[in-house]
């Protein structure tokens, strides 16, 4: 199975990167001979097994709800690209 | 002083304890080798030598009040994927180049109360996607046995670092070989502890059901002295497992006698070179000869690890960097295209090659009608690979085998060629899938390259893991000889 160059620009539209057909194009050719190496799993018996997400059974991970400290506003604010009132400022979303 | 460089940390430990050398004198000391030996190494992204002189003072004020800690006044330093607050953390990515962390992360804060002093952050593979430091957006880290080749990836700093003396002890990341790698390929010993060992709280996160922070050291009593330092449950991170810490130290035992190893023969398969095969070989049948029980097993499941690391790893890289956006922190571009058009146009602008590749890989095999055919299968194979370590793990203590196909080829060797860069991890990867802890200690030379031998235990066994590995050096007799890394002509 190999990837044809609308599937990458679908896949690079959901992962939010702004890609050239050019730049596409060469990244199908690395991921397609990648993806050559892949197929040897699809010969695999894999039915009866059961998915390892963790390599170790890992469980739901509870703690008490109490308050605990938090970043002040402005060490969370201090990377902004920008920032103003103690908000982040970003592109308009909504349409006037 | 510069004997002093090439101490272990145990020994320059010993010295600081005994006043022959304060902990400012030692700092000084390593920052003038760091501006000597690092033109040529490259290993460092933000040398920190204000703050190592200021923490340097204060460690000489805890040896005065009579604090004797084997980390208090030790010059470290870390990988640029784990927090340090107020210090950049870049990750080696563009997207990242002005992010200043608000917080430390679980294992710098450990190392800061341990009164460890740090001299800088260091170079890596861009958010820790490859095996040769060559994906680093800022530039290129040479090894120092010979600058013409890489150091390995993508702990390639760490490694370098520690074996040009620019740090008695570094910190690396492995998601599928990162620490154990480079430091085959730069003489260094190298841990990667169980998944769950050391909290990754703070750890830029690549692939989360696979990375673990671990030491670069010169010596497996070093990495024992650190690996003290960082384990432990933490609150911060779910994955971190609560069991009592032993002192790693005590594993520090030259004997392994009726220690069953197993050598797994698709190990030396897979494109292995001849020599390093017959090198590992050697070192095998000296442990045997000192009182392992040696046998042959086989891990048949170990063949598909790559395929199986290839859709998990860049699955969980395309959630986890989902996070770079240009909202807020990281460099944003494009603000008058619109909220989505800013996303876009700083991902794209702002990840390397190599990382956009794996997004593009992990984005797919997540996508829908695809799940099933990649994301599911390689989980479902990451299960048999598992099944087959702990069918092993009923005959034998612990397995041996190489840490890479090959010493560390040449700088631009490899960039171009998607798979075969891949293949320096193929005897590593297993050992993330399934979550266990694997060491690489040098065990000899090809043609002047150092070569690693690695030791992997059974979950949470680093005892044993550590034990063969300290055996191993003291019938190895290596030291002498990997004091003095080759490109450097002896020490710069």
């Amino acid at each position: 199975m190999a990837l044809t160059l609308e599937q990458m620009r679908h896949t690079a539209k959901l992962a939010r990167l702004e890609l050239s057909d050019e730049q596409l194009t060469d990244l199908m050719h690395a991921i397609n001979a990648l993806m050559a190496h892949f197929e040897r799993l699809q010969a695999l018996p894999l039915d009866e097994v059961e998915p390892t997400s963790h390599s170790f059974p890992v469980y739901n991970a509870f703690r008490e709800d109490v308050v605990g400290a938090t970043l002040p506003r402005e060490a969370a604010l201090a990377n902004a690209p920008e920032a103003r009132d103690g908000l982040f400022i970003v592109p308009r979303i909504v349409e006037e | 002083m510069k004997e002093l460089l090439t101490l272990s940390l145990a020994e320059i430990s010993q010295k600081l304890h005994q006043r022959e050398i304060s902990a400012v004198e030692l700092a000084e000391a390593t920052l003038t080798h760091i501006s000597a030996v690092e033109p040529q190494v490259q290993a460092f992204l933000t040398p920190t030598p204000e703050l190592a002189l200021e923490m340097a003072q204060q460690a000489q004020a805890r040896l005065d009040a009579g604090e004797r800690t084997p980390l208090l006044g030790v010059p470290v330093a870390l990988k640029d994927n784990l927090c340090t607050a107020g210090v950049r953390t870049t990750c080696a990515s563009r997207i990242l180049h002005n992010f200043v962390p608000p917080y430390d992360a679980t294992v710098v804060k450990q190392l800061r109360e341990a009164g460890a002093v740090f001299v800088g952050k260091l170079n890596m593979d861009e958010f820790a996607m490859g095996s040769s430091t060559e994906f680093s957006a800022f530039h290129v880290t040479r090894n120092p046995w010979d600058l013409e080749r890489v150091p390995g990836g993508s702990s390639g700093g760490s490694a370098a670092a520690v074996a040009a003396h620019m740090a008695y002890a570094t910190l690396g990341s492995d998601t599928g070989g990162s620490i154990r790698q480079p430091a085959a390929f730069c003489g260094t010993v190298g841990l990667k502890p169980t998944y769950g060992r050391v909290s990754r709280y703070g750890l830029v996160a690549y692939a989360s059901s696979l990375d673990q922070i671990g030491p670069l050291t010169k010596t497996v009593e070093d990495c024992a002295i650190v690996l003290n330092a960082i384990v432990g449950k933490d609150p911060h991170d779910a994955t971190s497992v609560e069991l009592p810490a032993p002192d790693f130290r005590d594993a520090l035992i030259d004997d392994i006698k009726g220690i069953r190893l197993g050598v797994p023969k698709e190990f030396f398969a897979q494109g292995v070179q001849p020599e390093v095969a017959e090198t590992v070989q050697k070192a095998i049948g000296l442990l045997e000869s000192v009182g392992a029980e040696v046998q042959e097993v086989s891990l048949p499941m170990a063949e598909q690890s790559l395929a199986i690391y290839y859709i998990l790893a860049p699955a969980e890289c395309s959630s986890n960097l989902a996070r770079y956006d240009g909202v807020r922190y990281g460099l944003r571009v494009g603000a008058e295209k619109g909220h989505i058009g800013m996303m876009e146009a700083t991902r794209a602008t702002g990840f390397g090659k190599e990382v956009i590749q794996r997004i593009i890989i992990g984005t797919y095999a997540l996508s829908s009608g695809y799940y099933d055919a990649f994301y599911l299968k390689a989980q479902k194979g990451r299960t048999l690979l598992r099944q087959q370590f702990d069918s092993v793990f009923q005959q034998v203590d612990a397995l041996v085998c190489p840490t890479t196909p090959t010493p560390a080829f040449k700088i631009g060797e490899l960039v171009d060629d998607p798979l075969a860069m891949k293949l320096a991890d193929v005897l590593t990867i297993p050992v993330n899938l399934a979550g266990l802890p694997g060491l690489s200690v040098p065990c000899g030379f090809v043609d002047g390259l150092p070569v690693g031998l690695q030791i992997i235990g059974k979950p949470f066994d680093e005892m044993t893991v550590l034990r063969v590995g300290y055996t191993w050096e003291q019938i190895a007799c290596l030291q002498d000889e990997l004091r003095t890394p080759r490109g450097l002509g002896g020490l710069g």
